[in-house]
């Protein structure tokens, strides 16, 4: 009976042992093992646009941008006009997130006198972690007014030959801190154009992507490729190179353009200016954001 | 043979009371506030894991920089990637020690003031710091509350001079943790 007790003592004593031994683990958090996350891509690009195109960013739940862009005249108007400093035409509009994946913006342009507005879905967003995934990918729609007088207010002149659309899937990646592209295939309807030799489903693929220079800086750049034998040959395809500078609540886009329309519809199938020839718009989009609804 | 049989059936019991001297959680609750004239700051993070071993007085803490939340969306973005890069740093931890084990009894209902003290580690930058906190035992329930500062600049997080009076030199980080006992 004795020696059972004593046996029993020394297993108890093996467990008390072996506990204290778990006990002496070096990391005490490996006990909770590895919680694997999901982690999602953030700031990609430092506002929703990059310069004229969306970006693959939407406006975040609850928060109103403000976006007020200028575009001067062109730089080859010369020293008269200070190099297109004397003209200027002008967006103002705003942008809502209404969910962190859904945002909305309206807008109004004097350049054609039109108004516009957008509605962008964001269907994927990059993430690793758990759950992975490589891209971003937006679906953006747009429409826009002209809301010029008639040229001619003689013939039968119909409210719908005002309207333009555009759609547009807007699918990039974020490959580093840095770097980020993406891409955008679209199509721009207009129920009226000059002449029957012109498409009203006008077909393009835009590219874009920033360099992220420093914490404050990037430089971007967009370039929408309009397939051939769409347009009449005085159009051409819209190209923008720009910096970001970024201050606290502040986005301020400076950038150079042969585009003079900020929407869709007008830098996609209505761009005149050529960069060989100079003409070339120096511009700048500020974004102001503000928190309308704060969330927990 | 009675007592030896009956001494073999609590020995497992015996082991299930050793383990319940550590507990955990994965929900706990870390907030900071950023105080200055021009503008109040904070941000509130309620996935943060933490391990207190009684048998050894140690504590752990490992927070998800990116779980934290602030009221305006653009600052939660400009936290991380411009303040605390949470893709280089994903996450802020702390090893330490509770430095006067005998003020607690942990199979005693109360609320016992002590002192931690161990390595934060914040933005890859470790620091030794000591924290005032208060550990309540009730009903074989355990919390532990806090609350300390930390200096921005020790941890090598620079604040650009254009918004230097915005954020607070001086951050105060509340931690408030219900922890479980920890069954392997």
């Amino acid at each position: 009976m004795k020696t059972l007790y004593a046996k029993l003592w020394l297993a108890a004593a093996i467990c008390l042992a072996a506990m204290s031994a778990t006990a002496q683990d070096d990391d005490l958090l490996s006990l909770l093992g590895e919680e694997e996350t999901t982690t999602y891509t953030t700031a990609s690009f430092k506002t929703n646009r990059v310069i004229n195109f969306h970006s693959l960013e939407s406006t975040a739940a609850g928060v109103f941008d403000m976006k007020i862009s200028h575009r001067f005249g062109m730089l080859n108007q010369g020293a008269y006009d200070l190099f297109g400093l004397d003209n200027a035409t002008i967006r103002i509009g705003g942008d809502y997130g209404i969910t962190n994946w859904l945002t909305v913006g309206v807008g109004r342009s004097s350049f054609q006198k039109t108004y516009d507005g957008f509605i962008k879905v964001k269907l994927l967003r990059q993430s690793s972690g758990q759950r992975n995934m490589p891209i971003t990918l937006a679906l953006l729609s747009t429409g826009a007014i002209q809301t010029m007088r008639w040229a001619d207010p003689d013939r039968d002149n119909f409210f719908s030959s005002r309207l333009y659309y555009a759609h547009q899937m807007i699918v990039g990646r974020k490959f580093s801190d840095k770097l980020t592209l993406q891409i955008s295939p679209t199509v721009v309807h207009r129920n009226l154009v000059k002449t029957t030799a012109e498409a009203n489903d006008v077909w393009g693929i835009g590219a874009a992507g920033r360099l992220r220079l420093n914490r404050r800086i990037a430089i971007n750049g967009e370039y929408m490729y309009v397939l051939p034998n769409q347009l009449a040959s005085e159009y051409y395809n819209s190209l923008s190179i720009g910096f970001d500078i970024e201050t606290g609540g502040h986005v301020f886009q400076l950038h150079f353009t042969n585009s003079t329309s900020m929407i869709e519809k007008g830098f996609i199938a209505e761009t005149t200016g050529n960069w060989l020839d100079g003409d070339i718009h120096f511009g700048f989009n500020v974004s102001r954001v503000f928190t309308v609804k704060k969330h927990r | 043979m009675k007592k030896a049989c009956l001494m073999l059936a609590l020995l497992p019991l015996l082991s299930v009371s050793l383990q319940a001297q550590k507990y955990f959680t994965r929900d706990g609750h870390v907030s900071f506030f950023s105080d200055t004239p021009m503008e109040k700051i904070e941000a509130h993070n309620h996935k943060a894991s933490s391990v207190l071993d009684v048998a050894t007085s140690r504590i752990e803490f490992a927070v998800l920089i990116q779980a934290f939340q602030f009221e305006k969306a653009l600052m939660q973005e400009h936290f991380n990637e411009n303040y605390m890069e949470s893709d280089k740093y994903p996450k802020a931890t702390f090893k330490g020690q509770i430095v006067d084990p005998s003020a607690v009894n942990f199979s005693r209902s109360g609320s016992y003031n002590v002192q931690v003290k161990g390595q934060l580690t914040i933005h890859g930058v470790t620091k030794e710091v000591t924290a005032p906190a208060v550990i309540k035992v009730q009903g074989g329930q355990v919390s532990a509350t806090s609350t300390f500062n930390v200096a921005v600049a020790d941890y090598n997080i620079s604040v650009p001079a254009l918004v230097r009076d915005n954020i607070a030199r001086n951050v105060r980080i509340d931690v408030a943790i219900s922890y479980q006992p920890m069954n392997n």
